[in-house]
């Protein structure tokens, strides 16, 4: 790491980074740490390092604790809970000078690894869970929950919070309640009682959670899909998306049953795979239910032909894409945003796709619900692009909030009525000049009734193989897209804009570049920040890119697909575009932006052939 | 569109349905397909069979992958959404289709190639799901729209036209209904419309995912001697186990019910499907004696012909679902969203 982010005071301001092996019940302590925290009032978010693995392999969990609301990893590491013996020697390196690592020193270690600029904690957890409890199983859940009693002791954190926490997790088990308090209190008092708890790590009181909630994007992503009315779900099961789909079924078990008859108002189909999740999506859209699949990168490549379908017969389709890591199977537990291209372009043939990229849980929520009255609007594919980061990490979000007076945009689609009314229905015809044809739904008059087909067609709707029948058509969708760039949400700017140097970043990468932005600012740096939150890409995109002179695009994949897009996709000078590519599967951290940033502009030789100086 | 309303010009003197249309109301375009090609014969059959049934053509939805068999569902009923998928992709579309409004029927129409190849998946599970469907796979043991290579139908020592033999086990369609748990199994031929036209309507009636495999000769490619999918071949290997008249609920008698060879089953609309056993010792009330019996007589090359399997009382997709019964795409908005109130008590989980 080049430089990391300069901090002066630690209170409610460092990190936790814990380390495990899977399958070990640690998630828990994990949960119990984060929220007692949240519930102090004190900003704070996890990321989760899993292995695509259930049971046996390193994993880690780390946990910020940040009084100034930023999302990002910090890049730093100021105290290691390192519990697993394989990963002792990795995990040592990690912590930043000054910091801390506490271990489990049951066992004398004849070698144990030291650092001189860190301190190193020995708690005897195993001796103490051997000693007091019964059970392998409960020994190894219960080490968990005592380490967490040490850090409260030595963070400060408190112990009547955690402890209410326990008893809305084990409430309804007073054995196991009781257990895990025991386990939290020797925790805890071992550490006031053998190690000197004055830490610069410490947690005080604030009131900066209130209104806020701990979500992750899937579960938010879910809760979009709700709330737009969505009835119908297909998926076939593939991390990091499955908890999307859990989350759906879960909140229609509960508010789409009919209360009398126990009757359900929606259809959740777990598919044979993901080429059927998208048809039958496209089949219920067809039939005007309001459709989505969730699905990660394999599963968008496999959908292919099916979104080149819904394309050239304009069906509305919405598809979440929680990107992991690719190609291929990839590192399918890390996060990237590898398949912006991949989404953009789905399909062979002349095709280009909406997508939107919500930057974290709450957005997740807006744009799920919004991508429904634009893929409805538009009869076309949305793409929700997610990450592993957003759609499975608990982030702290405002409260989401539902505007019941809503109604959903449900596109240009022709009633009983309409119909009565016309003599001939044409599918494909613009009358409006908006490049958005009417469509009509199966069952509602004959008059309406159309063959839908993939094969060429005219704007009339029938089959055809003339040139220019075929060409009316598809210049009409490229039309189509031209208006879908005047629906779609706004990019975010944030500085006044009169910044000769702009950074433009997309989705997950924006609490890092916001983080940096504030770093370089301290140190007389200015930058203006442009998000983009939807392609195609706005005038907006497109003003910002014509009035800086050069541009740091910062996005979480190899191949800096964002930039591609801003080449191929507007009018900017391939020159002014500056790379900063985080691609190794964990979540960018804001030091890495800050160097990235810094290194150009301390670079006076680079900064005089750019012109900047 | 145009938005004039022409008069319609009435049709005297032909025969009309219950809701006052004629047979020509249920046409479509004109087919695209070779002279004599079996699948025209079978497009006749549907539309006999919609408009005997007096559905109203917007109530149906015909649904297709690729293939010349799938071009069909263009040439009947015109006043029926038609949705020409991808290839072998149909059942999908279906699925998601049915899900969205259970109220419609589903007709799709496919190939050998379409349904047991690139398709094979995607039939075997919407048979697995019970979709409530009629399922047509118009079986010429070959792919037509690509010019006559083997489709996974063709039996073992059938030969091409340029005298190539195919040394593969074919798959059959029925079997692979009736293993997979199929609720209604059957078979026919596009050259007898006696036996399909009933069929089409008893599997149009039937709840849940009705299979019927049509031997449909492929004039072109696959209609010469040597073949097992000839005209010729068919009619001389065609052998009919069970009769179904599809009786409708208007015209029930029960009076009629004739023990032995004759039996009736009854559907879930109060509908029945009047069996008559050519086979005495045939049971199409029973999967195993089904299955078996296809296999003897697939190994002797014959093609056991008529509803094969039935039960009227299978769960279909809906009912394992426990959906609704108002169509989910006619759910009022308001319905669905459970407002903002309760979006406060869903999130104070996360706090
Ligand atoms: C993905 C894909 N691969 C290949 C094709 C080419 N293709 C079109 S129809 C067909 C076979 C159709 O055979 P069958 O379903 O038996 O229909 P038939 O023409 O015999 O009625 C093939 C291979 C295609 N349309 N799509
Ligand atoms: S090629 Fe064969 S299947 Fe296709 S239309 Fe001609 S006869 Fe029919
Ligand atoms: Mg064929």
């Amino acid at each position: 790491m080049l430089t990391t982010i300069e901090h002066v005071d630690r209170v409610n301001d460092f990190v936790i980074k814990l380390a495990n092996v899977n399958g070990t019940g640690s998630a828990s302590a994990n949960t119990l740490l984060m929220k007692t925290v949240f519930r102090m009032g004190v900003p704070v978010v996890g990321k989760n390092y899993f292995p695509s693995n259930i049971q046996g392999m390193p994993t880690w969990y780390e946990i910020r604790v940040t009084k100034d609301n930023y999302m990002a990893r910090s890049g730093r590491v100021d105290i290691m809970v390192a519990m697993n013996a394989e990963t002792y020697a990795k995990d040592i390196r990690e912590v930043s000078s000054g910091g801390y690592l506490l271990y489990d020193s049951s066992w004398p270690r004849p070698t144990l690894l030291k650092r001189d600029d860190i301190t190193l904690l020995g708690v005897p957890l195993a001796q103490m869970c051997n000693d007091h409890f019964q059970g392998v199983r409960a020994r190894i859940l219960l080490k968990n929950i005592m380490y967490s009693g040490v850090l409260g002791a030595l963070l400060n954190l408190d112990i009547n919070i955690m402890k209410a926490l326990l008893g809305e997790s084990y409430g309804a088990k007073k054995s196991l309640l009781d257990a895990n308090v025991k386990a939290l209190e020797m925790g805890f008092n071992y550490a006031k009682d053998q190690l000197n708890c004055k830490l610069p790590m410490q947690v005080r009181a604030m009131d900066n959670t209130k209104g806020h909630v701990m979500i992750d994007g899937n579960t938010t992503a879910a809760l979009g899909c709700l709330y737009a009315g969505a009835t119908v779900g297909a998926w076939y099961p593939i991390t990091p998306s499955t908890s999307l789909m859990d989350a759906f079924k879960s909140f229609c078990s509960k508010w789409r049953v009919d209360a009398q008859t126990g009757e359900r108002h929606y259809a959740v189909i777990q598919a044979e795979d993901e080429l059927s999740a998208i048809g039958m999506v496209i089949g219920a859209s067809w039939n005007g239910a309001r459709a989505f699949t969730p699905t990660s990168g394999p599963g968008i490549s496999l959908m292919g032909e099916f979104v080149g379908l819904a394309y050239y017969a304009e069906i509305p389709a919405v598809i979440f894409d929680v990107q992991r890591v690719g190609p291929s199977t990839g590192m399918p537990t890390r996060t990237q945003q590898c398949d912006l291209l991949t989404a953009a372009y789905a399909s062979h043939g002349d095709t280009k796709h909406v997508l939107l990229f919500p930057a974290n849980p709450e957005e997740s929520f807006y744009l799920a619900a919004q991508s429904f009255d634009l893929a409805e609007r538009l009869q076309t594919p949305v793409f929700v692009m997610l990450d592993l980061d957003i759609g499975m990490n608990d982030w702290m979000c405002a409260d989401l909030k539902w505007d019941d007076h809503f109604k959903p945009d449900r596109g240009k689609v022709m009633n009983k009525d309409d119909l009565e009314k016309i003599d001939k229905f044409w599918r494909y015809y613009d009358h409006d000049g908006d490049g958005i044809p009417y469509r009509t739904l199966p069952g509602v008059h004959k008059k309406g009734a159309f063959f839908t087909r993939g094969s060429g067609h005219n704007q009339y709707g029938g089959y055809t193989e003339d040139s220019k029948d075929y060409q009316i058509v598809v210049d009409r969708l490229k039309r189509k897209f031209d208006t879908a760039k005047k629906l779609v949400p706004k990019a975010i700017m944030h500085g006044k804009g009169d910044n000769k140097l702009g950074v433009l970043s997309v989705g997950s990468c924006d609490g890092a570049v916001r983080e940096a932005i504030d770093v370089l600012k301290r140190r007389g740096q200015h930058v203006d920040y442009l998000r983009v939150r939807a392609f195609p890409f706005g005038e907006e995109v497109e003003a910002f890119l014509k009035s800086h002179e050069q541009i740091f695009v910062i996005e979480q994949n190899r191949d800096a697909q964002l930039k591609s897009l801003l080449i191929l996709e507007t009018a900017v000078e391939k020159s002014k575009l500056h790379s900063i590519l985080h691609y190794s599967g964990l979540p960018i951290p804001a030091s890495f932006v800050v160097d990235g940033i810094s290194k150009v502009l301390e670079d006076e030789e680079l900064m005089r052939a750019l012109g900047l100086v | 569109m145009s938005f004039i309303n022409k008069p319609k010009v009435a049709k005297l003197n032909l025969p009309r349905n219950e809701l006052g249309l004629t047979r020509r109301d249920y046409e479509g375009a004109m087919s695209t397909l070779c002279a004599g090609c079996g699948h025209d014969s079978v497009t006749a059959a549907i539309i006999e069979a919609v408009w005997d049934l007096s559905i109203a053509p917007e109530q149906l939805a015909k649904l297709s992958g690729i293939g010349c068999s799938s071009k069909t569902t263009a040439y009947f009923v015109s006043g029926a959404h038609g949705f020409n998928s991808v290839h072998g992709r149909m059942p999908s579309i279906a699925s998601g289709a049915s899900a969205a409004n259970r109220a419609l029927y589903y007709l799709g129409v496919s190939g050998d190639g379409d349904s047991l190849s690139i398709g094979y998946g995607q039939l075997a599970h919407a048979i697995r799901r019970n979709v409530n469907m009629l399922y047509i796979c118009e079986n010429n043991g070959v792919y037509g729209l690509t010019k006559g290579q083997f489709s996974a139908a063709a039996d073992i020592g059938s030969v091409t036209k340029k005298d190539e033999a195919n040394k593969q086990s074919p798959i059959d369609p029925a079997l692979t209904a009736l293993s997979l748990g199929g609720s209604f199994v059957a078979r026919s031929f596009s050259g007898d419309k006696q036996q399909l036209v009933p069929l089409i309507k008893a599997g149009l009636k039937h709840k849940g995912f009705a299979l019927i495999d049509v031997l449909s000769p492929c004039v072109t490619f696959n209609d010469h001697e040597g073949s097992t999918k000839s005209y010729a071949y068919i009619r001389e290997h065609f052998e009919e186990a069970v009769h179904a008249d599809y009786v409708p609920l208007r015209k029930a008698i029960t009076a009629d019910y004739k023990a032995g060879n004759d039996m009736q089953v009854a559907l879930h609309d109060g509908s029945y499907i009047r069996l008559h056993k050519v086979d005495e010792s045939y049971d199409p009330r029973n999967r195993a004696h089904a299955m078996e019996y296809l296999r003897a007589k697939q190994r002797s090359g014959e093609y056991v012909t008529g509803l094969l399997y039935v039960d009227p009382d299978s769960k279909d997709f809906h009912d394992v679902n426990e959906t609704t019964k108002r169509p989910l795409n006619q759910l009022p908005y308001e319905q669905l969203v459970p407002g903002n109130q309760a979006l406060d008590k869903i999130l104070s989980r996360y706090r």
